[in-house]
């Protein structure tokens, strides 16, 4: 069936069928393969996307209920004021393979736009659907404090 | 600036946080097929028949089965006896039988239910103890001074104990992926998920029977290794160039988690024994250490993780007389294979544990039994090899126990833990010790000698052209860092070239903490010959022999004038065309020679140490283990990047506390019972404890810029220390890991219900 959804501020419209998950369509179809899948069940939180502002599992998202709606991905993140906070992640250290990273800041920024200045147990409680098996989740942290939350 | 000892920014981060790096599930090519594996639903079975129907299955599909093969049916590691796909019988649950390609990913799934295979099911020896009662794939072992007529001598006490660690998995974040297609001139191309393109290309020439050059293979961006993505892509590789060959398309075998986890090597389970003779003083006089491993179904590195564990099994101590038996057993499970630490983790999760147990027996806290046995510069380990000058073991003790005040709180928690029943949790430390041998074990290196090239284009600019995979850990930053401060070169002018075996000379596998300490130095070393190169050229070209200086890119003469290295690189080879070096590795002629009968001898260029201490907290009424905290102190000779080394060990430490408290991976008759992530536990943000690192730094002279291995280290502490904390909170001093509230109930209840003194 036809879909019609905005993507990072796009208005998108594609035939899929309406229990396809939110993953493959953003992935396959519109080659946005910065979304990762990690289980496919909705445990390591790789697959994160904003819609409507809150984080979801895009694994676990039939691309139905996204209709309508305003998807945000990674490739998303890059632009505007948002930048710093990545630039900063790298730095502290809160990238090492990267498979985590899109869902993680993604996360981010969905709690950031709630709260510039998250405390240690926000940023925690956060990111706890969001597994992370290279940085021990220091570095990750780090990138909130360091400078600021972004 | 992108000096020694700084951290710059890696160049594959902000693609990273971007999700513009591609991994290996990440790119289309045009009339890509999608493959999908056929396995086994018995541990042990033999194969009556495979029958592939296609009118069952999706329009276009193609199948492979073991009768399809070209070459020899094994993936060529050390040998050749892992099967491509199975053929006479199955051997595990979840081993490869048939292969299928369709168009898309569901079509695959389809044709896979189009493939009929009939079992006939034989005897399964599933289970580590079992196993050991049948031939092992093989035995290594060890003999330093007396160790019988130590255990006769009357006046010391002997200590036993058994340990058991189980599988763990990998879970990399990126499920194993590799794309494979044939060129219209029949040469064979692959790009993948991978840490040893190298490996990867030698088992295709050997499945394919192709020339080395019609070969290529070329590593995508890699979403996490841990081992994982040493040994197992070559069986996904081999697998997706077969289906490629039959459908004469493109294929993609990209794994989902549960065929990730049903399907892939493992850490190997171990069963370590140890006796230990000690002086009433809590000095160390015997230790006879038995240590089996399981490999699981087949060989492929097992008797190299056997090697490294009877290396490492009598730990970071002092010990005159000391004798290692080692065996690597067979069991109708997924093979195991290379994981982080490499057979070191399971055995230093034992002797630790040992040491703890005779500590208890003298009523010695755990920092002084370890400070009176820590092997210092001039001991001998139990190979014979001279414990060298940068030897850390006391150092990292003094500092872990300064930063955390361990001793004292230690012995308070201990006195005030009896009896108590007010519901509150229950909070102790645990402290480990532990060393790891840097780079390849015995005389790896030595045989290898593995070649580096750096090469000065058009432009300039130096590449690095190296086999090292950039899996996380930040080889991509490191080498260009290697680089600039060994020659003098800017960080604008060294590059660093992607991983492809039609580039890039076969410097070796991305394993064995040898990344940086053995390939790291080459690069320095080949960088500075280049370099020279082009400064010889520019003094001859202008007719003097006054060296100018070369630093930050500039080269500076004596007048003062300086001219970018760049410009004159180019012009350099404009002249006289692209230029290149290669330097091979040659091990240090120091030492004595390690005997691979015997195993005496020098077994590592050198070791990096470390020490942890961890706080818990036990829930009394759930018995959860909560770690609140972990300090970790190591020794890396120098940290080059200390943003990325920390970075290591923060994760290592993490990977080794999840080991010891929370993965467990459940079989019941070979087949797996946890094998999905919402199953198989690994640490959240929430289950993670303050990761505190402190970097001592004692350079080493083998290593660029004294630089040592980092990556596996970390991985032998945590386990260790946090069971030791658990036991000083609760009195319960378990023998195996993980420590789940399950296994801590047993043990509770066998110690009447209530925490011991």
């Amino acid at each position: 069936m036809k879909i019609r959804l905005t993507v990072n501020g796009t208005s998108r419209e594609l035939d899929a069928h309406p229990m396809a998950r939110l993953l493959d369509v953003l992935r396959q179809e519109l080659d946005l393969t910065g979304t990762k899948e990690g289980c496919g069940e909705g445990e390591c939180g790789a697959c994160t996307v904003i819609l409507d502002g809150e984080p979801v599992l895009s694994c676990l998202v039939p691309v139905l209920q996204a209709g309508g709606r305003e998807v945000e991905t990674v490739e998303g993140l890059a632009e505007g004021e948002g930048r710093e906070f990545l630039e900063r992640f790298v730095n502290t250290g809160g990238v090492q393979c990267g498979a985590c990273t899109p869902g993680i800041v993604v996360t981010a920024r969905a709690l950031l736009a709630r709260d510039p200045e998250p405390s240690r147990e926000q940023i925690r409680e956060a990111l706890a659907g969001n597994l992370c098996r290279c940085t021990g989740y220091e570095g990750i942290l780090r990138a909130f404090r360091a400078g600021g939350p972004g | 600036m992108t000096r020694i000892g700084e951290s710059p920014p890696r160049p594959d981060g902000l693609p990273k946080v971007t999700g513009g790096a591609r991994y290996g599930d990440d790119f289309e090519l045009p009339g890509m097929l999608y493959g999908a594996t056929v396995r086994s639903s018995h541990a042990h079975a033999a194969l009556e028949a495979v029958r592939w129907r296609p009118e069952r299955a999706p329009e276009g599909a193609v199948c492979v089965t073991a009768a399809d093969l070209p070459g020899p049916n094994g993936v060529l590691l050390i040998d050749d006896a892992w099967p491509i796909l199975a053929a006479e019988e199955t051997c595990h649950v979840g081993e490869a039988v048939a292969l299928v390609a369709a168009a898309s990913r569901l079509d695959a799934r389809r044709a896979v239910a189009a493939v009929e295979v009939e079992y006939r099911e034989l005897p399964a020896v599933v289970d580590l103890d079992a196993a050991d009662r049948h031939e092992p794939f093989c035995r290594y072992g060890l003999e330093r001074g007396d160790v019988d007529a130590a255990f006769a001598d009357a006046s010391l006490s002997v200590v036993e104990g058994t340990y058991r660690t189980g599988h763990q998995e990998h879970i990399y974040i990126e499920c194993q992926a590799m794309t494979a297609w044939f060129q219209e001139d029949g040469a064979l191309r692959v790009i993948g998920s991978m840490q040893c393109p190298y490996y990867v290309h030698k088992s295709l020439v050997h499945a394919f029977g192709l020339a080395p050059e019609r070969v290529r293979v070329e590593a995508s961006a890699v979403g996490g290794g841990f081992g994982g993505k040493e040994d197992f892509p070559s069986m996904v590789a081999i697998h997706a160039a077969l289906l490629a060959r039959a459908s004469g398309r493109p294929v993609r075998i990209a794994y989902d988690r549960h065929e990730d986890i049903v399907g892939t090597t493992k850490r190997h389970p171990a069963r370590v024994r140890h006796r230990t003779a000690f002086t009433d003083e809590g000095r160390l006089r015997a230790m006879e250490i038995e240590v089996v491993i399981d490999g699981g179904a087949y060989p492929t590195l097992s008797s190299v993780v056997l090697s490294r564990a009877v290396l490492h099994a009598a730990g970071p101590y002092r010990c005159p007389n000391v004798r290692v038996r080692g065996r690597a057993v067979r069991t109708h499970t997924a093979t195991n294979g290379a994981f982080r630490g490499f057979g070191a983790p399971q055995v230093q999760f034992a002797v630790e544990r040992q040491i703890d147990r005779v500590a208890r027996a003298l009523d010695l806290d755990p920092l002084s039994i370890r400070l009176r046995n820590a092997l210092v510069p001039g001991d001998h380990f139990p190979t014979g090899q001279v414990a060298d000058e940068t030897t850390s073991a006391r150092a990292c003790l003094e500092k872990v126990q300064e930063i955390t005040g361990f001793r004292e709180r230690w012995r308070q928690l201990e006195q005030a833990r009896g009896g108590r029943r007010d519901g509150r949790p229950a909070r102790g430390l645990g402290l480990s010790l532990y060393f790891h041998g840097a780079g390849f074990t015995g005389n790896g290196e030595r045989r290898m000698r593995s070649p580096v090239t750096a090469r000065l284009g058009r432009d300039g600019r130096l590449e690095i052209l190296t086999a090292m995979v950039d899996m996380g850990q930040g080889v991509a930053v490191v080498y260009p860092q290697l680089a600039c401060e060994a020659s003098g070169l800017g960080p604008d002018d060294v590059t660093f070239a992607d991983p492809d075996t039609g580039r890039v000379p076969d410097s070796g596998p991305t394993v064995a903490s040898r990344t940086t300490m053995v390939v790291g130095q080459l690069v320095s070393r080949v960088a500075v010959e280049l370099a020279e190169r082009v400064v010889e050229w520019w003094m001859k070209s202008q007719g003097t022999t006054e060296r100018p200086a070369l630093a930050g890119g500039q080269l500076t003469t004596a007048d003062g004038t300086a001219r970018p290295f760049r410009e004159v690189a180019a012009a350099c080879v404009a002249e006289l065309g692209e230029l290149e070096t290669t330097l091979r590795y040659e091990p240090p002629e120091t030492g004595q020679p390690f005997d691979e009968a015997t195993y005496q001898g020098d077994a590592y260029p050198t070791f990096s140490w470390g020490a942890d201490v961890v706080e818990v907290e036990v829930d009394p009424d759930s018995l959860e283990v909560r770690p609140q905290r972990a300090v970790a102190v190591c020794e890396v000779g120098r940290a080059l990047h200390p943003t990325l080394c920390a970075g290591q060990i923060e994760g290592g430490t993490l990977q080794a506390i999840g080991w010891g408290l929370l993965e467990e991976m459940k079989l019941e008759g070979g087949r797996y019972l946890n094998d999905r992530m919402a199953t198989y536990i690994i640490p959240t943000i929430k289950d993670s404890p303050r990761i505190q690192v402190h970097l001592l730094e004692r350079p080493f002279a083998g290593g660029p810029f004294g630089a040592k291995g980092v990556g596996e280290l970390p991985m032998d502490g945590g386990a260790p220390a946090v069971v030791a904390a658990v036991e000083n909170a609760t009195g319960l001093g378990l023998s195996e890991i993980p420590a789940t509230p399950e296994r801590l109930m047993g043990a509770l209840t066998a110690a009447g219900g209530v925490f011991p003194k």
